[in-house]
């Protein structure tokens, strides 16, 4: 178990952290006909609008209570109201996600309050659900807030009620719960796994439905353009099982298995060989069918690429700052082919951490991120677009994971998930590795004679040579 | 910051905005809001001051999601670069330990970064529970011998534009007239040539596109005491008030600098844009007929003459594809007109351009440079953008950053224009990438692919009103 060292510093410098409540939107951002509205001031949307956009590289449909100054100091329950029957009013959602944010927190608000007195005086507008939730940008990070959004779904849109048991001829039906390490390219991976054992996931959220970047028909639409659909989320208590994938979505999945009476399972991640595997049994052994050839030929090659690429990863100095879930999965996963996680950064403190496999874990930022690479002497760094400039001045590669990865095309839809997943994330850090090659520095003997003294030695990694 | 002290702030006189009964900055409106906060508008304009330390004092939302995402460049340091947060935490807020934490952040700061000087934007957590960074900044500057200075920001003031404002005047109110500028210095005297000083206000060098006109300022022996803010340093803005003349670069958003260094100091300034060869030159016949030197204005002319000759020999090749190709512009405001002259200099047609932010007297203008009969838009929505779009059969969308995918979804061309795009338009030169980056968007083989249907769908599905009539490429 690692020591976790706590902030100590009064300043986070170039920080790691996201806010809950662009967590919470992103959550929202996984529903079918839905559009999140964050209560604050103005700001508090653009920047998370911006985030998600350069991220994405999709629009993103956000909006804002807009509190201004008088609202502010006055009351800013108004807002809520108007701004909701503005929504209802201009594109009918079905699904209206309301996380409060710092300002709005620190003001005091009674969310549950708003949204019945919204119901009381908009009758007109019922159809549309109202999911308030919880998330001041002073606690927490982007991976909190995105659970509890989760959780408020499953707490405002599934029924206590069982639901009716499934017709005959129905497939069975599983439920996964995502985290928000999960990208897009993750999702689907997810998906297909799922369907290769017969089995018919139904993904809370679903951002491998809605942000995984594709052209629609319609030119445009003020609401997302796919994610899990209310109707689905009436299903979840006629699921066979529920996996639940990522620590941070504990209390999420307690309450999944209270409301809907459905078994889970829960991984931390499925990230490398022996997660995929865990993921792989659990399947089949609620399928009751046997592991898919398809399948078993994918880990054959997950095994391949891990004996080719052993000889880059083994004994690689690895530093490593991310959200508490995405940070263990990459930690366990890379440590499982003989890396070694020599500097780790949590943006926030978990349960989860006591489970990396580093010696000390630091709660903090890139900056903190940069001096325990530097010290500890790391060849890869494993982080956001924003550690781009410390891999610079350490002179090590960066391979890109978590929010926000605006540098870099396609970051969305990398899938870091299952064999295949696995596969080619090996693939990647052994080429950074190799890119990133040091050669033993010339030694020209001074007994060497020859007319070559003065020539410039030769440019380090030609390309062509294998560097082992 | 008083409610006064905002009123006052949005009602800048020189701003055209607040000629008739309308106010300059309308109130937001729940569910139906876009843009910027007021820090948000105050962080944008003093960034890219590239040797301070700019501490973001708030929880995380404000500075995690917005540090280092601007394409403001520098020339030396790279302090701007670092982002910096007091990261409040619960605790803070409920026992009021947030000055505290400030104190001891601008320490850190100094004691890690050696700034220049340290700006605090205040951001809505620690202005609601009454953080007083003013009196942190006070005795931070007393205790650490680094000039701090605050920037009380906090974004439910109002909007992005209010926040630039806050921003120009904490300028004004701390930083500007608080130094002497350096004599010219020897090695940059050259016989024959008379230096005059001069600002750039609103100039944030994006993506260092200010370098494609920066050399023509030495030529004529223009120095730039400062811009505010790209590629400046502290020491810079501190003189600005020994200039003999300013330029407000195309946003009235730093206006009230420009009006104060004119009132306060005699510094007569004219607004202008570097955007587009006519504009470019015009901005320095500007500033050659307010400093009233002839010698300048002889050679200023010699110049203009040279570039434009070079440039529109450059941009000759590219005439031919661009010309007539119809644009839709939606940038708002000043922006407008300044990019419709340089659309019209390469023979491209402006069918249409947004004026929401307009003035009345910047809609004159657009008549005139455009005629009677352009179509001015007031609704920014997507939808809205996508109908005019076909309504007046553009070519191609220009617009800034928050209507790209608009386009993209839509797949129709797209030039981005606002302030995180990678390419540098201004000055001659800039006008060569502006062509490249139309023609390759414009002429792009992608659109006719993304717009015809799947081989096997009988009937095209996708993007009809837009496809391109004929069969789908082999």
């Amino acid at each position: 178990m690692p020591e976790i060292l706590k902030r100590a510093k009064p300043l986070a410098v170039n920080p790691l952290k996201g806010s809950q409540p662009i967590g919470a939107a992103l959550a929202f951002l996984g529903l079918r006909q839905a559009i999140p509205m964050l209560h604050g001031s103005q700001g508090c949307t653009a920047f998370g609008k911006v985030f998600l956009v350069r991220h994405f590289r999709e629009p993103i449909p956000l909006q804002t209570t807009a509190m201004d100054q008088v609202s502010s100091i006055m009351s800013a329950d108004e807002n809520v109201i108007e701004g909701l029957r503005v929504l209802c009013e201009k594109s009918r959602p079905e699904i209206i996600g309301l996380p409060t944010t710092g300002l709005s927190e620190t003001q005091g608000c009674d969310m549950l309050r708003l949204v019945r007195e919204f119901r009381h005086r908009h009758p007109e507008f019922s159809t549309t659900a109202v999911v308030p939730v919880n998330t001041p940008d002073y606690n927490g990070c982007l991976e909190s807030g995105f659970a509890l959004a989760v959780e408020a779904i499953i707490d405002t849109l599934l029924a206590a009620d069982p639901v009716p048991a499934p017709a005959e001829g129905v497939r069975r039906q599983l439920n996964v719960l995502a985290s928000s390490m999960l990208t897009p390219g993750d999702i689907e991976a997810i998906k297909e796994w799922i369907e290769a054992f017969g089995l018919q996931p139904v993904v809370l959220p679903d951002l491998g439905d809605s942000l995984d970047g594709h052209l629609i028909d319609q030119e445009s639409t003020p609401l997302t353009l796919g994610g899990t659909s209310r109707a689905a989320i009436a299903t979840l208590g006629r699921a066979v099982a529920t996996v639940v994938i990522g620590r941070s979505l504990h209390q999420a999945a307690d309450l999944l298995q209270a409301r809907s009476g459905v078994p889970d399972f829960r991984f931390d991640h499925l990230l490398g060989l022996d997660a995929c595997d865990a993921f792989t049994v659990t399947l089949a052994e609620i399928s009751g069918q046997p592991v898919p050839p398809a399948i078993e030929r994918q880990r054959a090659q997950l095994q391949d690429a891990m004996v080719d690429t052993h000889f880059m990863t083994g004994s690689l100095r690895i530093g490593i700052a991310a959200d508490p879930d995405l940070l263990v999965g990459l930690g366990q996963f890379l440590a499982g082919v003989g890396g070694e996680v020599v500097a780790a950064v949590a943006s926030t403190r978990a349960e989860v951490l006591a489970d990396l496999p580093a010696a000390c874990v630091c709660i903090g930022d890139l900056e903190d991120l940069e001096r325990a690479a530097r010290a500890q002497r790391a060849q890869i760094i494993v982080a956001n677009s924003h550690a781009a400039p410390s891999a610079q001045r350490l002179q090590v590669p960066l391979l890109r994971a978590g929010f926000p990865q605006y540098d870099w095309v396609g970051g969305y839809a990398r899938t870091w998930v299952g064999y295949r997943g696995a596969r080619q994330a090996l693939f990647d850090i052994a080429n950074l590795f190799l890119g990133n090659h040091h050669d033993i520095p010339v030694h020209r003997s001074i007994y060497r004679v020859g007319d070559d003294g003065d020539a410039p030695p030769r440019a380090p990694s030609d390309a062509g040579l294998v560097h082992h | 910051m008083k409610t006064a002290e905002i009123a006052e702030l949005l009602n800048e006189p020189a701003c055209a905005h607040n000629r008739n009964e309308k106010s300059g900055c309308a109130r937001t409106k729940p569910g139906a809001t876009a843009g910027g906060c007021s820090f948000d508008g105050a962080q944008i304009a003093l960034l890219p001051i590239a040797d301070v330390a700019h501490i973001v004092h708030g929880p995380i939302g404000c500075a995690g999601a917005s540090w280092d995402n601007r394409g403001a460049r520098s020339s030396g340091p790279a302090l701007y670069r670092i982002g910096m947060t007091t990261d409040l935490t619960e605790q803070d807020v409920i026992m009021g330990r947030g000055e505290k934490r400030l104190f001891l952040a601008i320490k850190q700061a100094i004691d890690d970064y050696a700034p220049k000087a340290v700006f605090l934007y205040a951001t809505c957590v620690p202005a609601l529970i009454g953080d007083d960074i003013e009196a942190v900044a006070r005795a931070a500057s007393a205790r650490w011998g680094v000039p701090v200075l605050p920037v009380d920001c906090a974004g439910f003031y109002g909007t992005k534009n209010l926040g630039n404002r806050i921003a120009g005047e904490a300028m004004f109110k701390y930083v500007i007239g608080t130094r002497e500028p350096a004599p010219v210095a020897a090695s940059a005297h050259r016989q024959g040539i008379r230096v005059h000083d001069v600002n750039l206000i609103g100039e944030y060098n994006i993506a260092g596109e200010f370098w494609h006109v920066a050399p023509l300022f030495d030529e004529l022996g223009l120095r730039i005491l400062c811009t505010l803010s790209g590629d400046a340093r502290f020491h810079e803005v501190q003189t600005m008030h020994r200039a003999q003349v300013s330029m407000v670069v195309c946003a009235k958003a730093l206006l009230n600098v420009a009006r104060k260094l004119e009132s306060d100091f005699g510094v007569p300034f004219f607004e202008g844009s570097f955007y587009g060869i006519t504009d470019t030159s015009q901005a320095f016949r500007d500033f050659a007929r307010l400093l009233g030197d002839d010698d300048l204005a002889a050679r200023t002319e010699a110049m203009i003459a040279r570039e434009e000759r070079s440039v529109r020999a450059a941009l000759e090749p590219w005439r031919s594809r661009l010309a007539g190709k119809r644009v839709l512009l939606y940038t708002g405001g000043v922006k407008s007109w300044s990019v419709v002259s340089a659309l019209q200099d390469l023979g491209m047609t402006v069918v249409a351009t947004g004026t929401k932010k307009s003035t009345e007297e910047d809609k004159a203008r657009i008549r005139e440079i455009m005629g009677e009969a352009t179509k001015m838009i007031t609704d920014g929505s997507p939808q809205a953008l996508l109908q005019a779009y076909r309504d007046h059969q553009a070519d191609i969308l220009i617009a800034g950053g928050r209507n790209l995918y608009t386009a993209l979804k839509a797949r129709i061309p797209f030039l981005d224009i606002n302030q995180e795009r990678e390419f540098g338009y201004a000055g001659y030169g800039g006008m060569l990438e502006l062509v490249r980056q139309l023609a390759l968007t414009l002429e792009s083989p992608v659109w006719q692919k993304v717009r015809a249907p799947a081989p096997w769908h009988a009937t095209p599905a996708a993007g009809d009103a837009l496809a391109v009539a004929g069969a789908p490429d082999a």
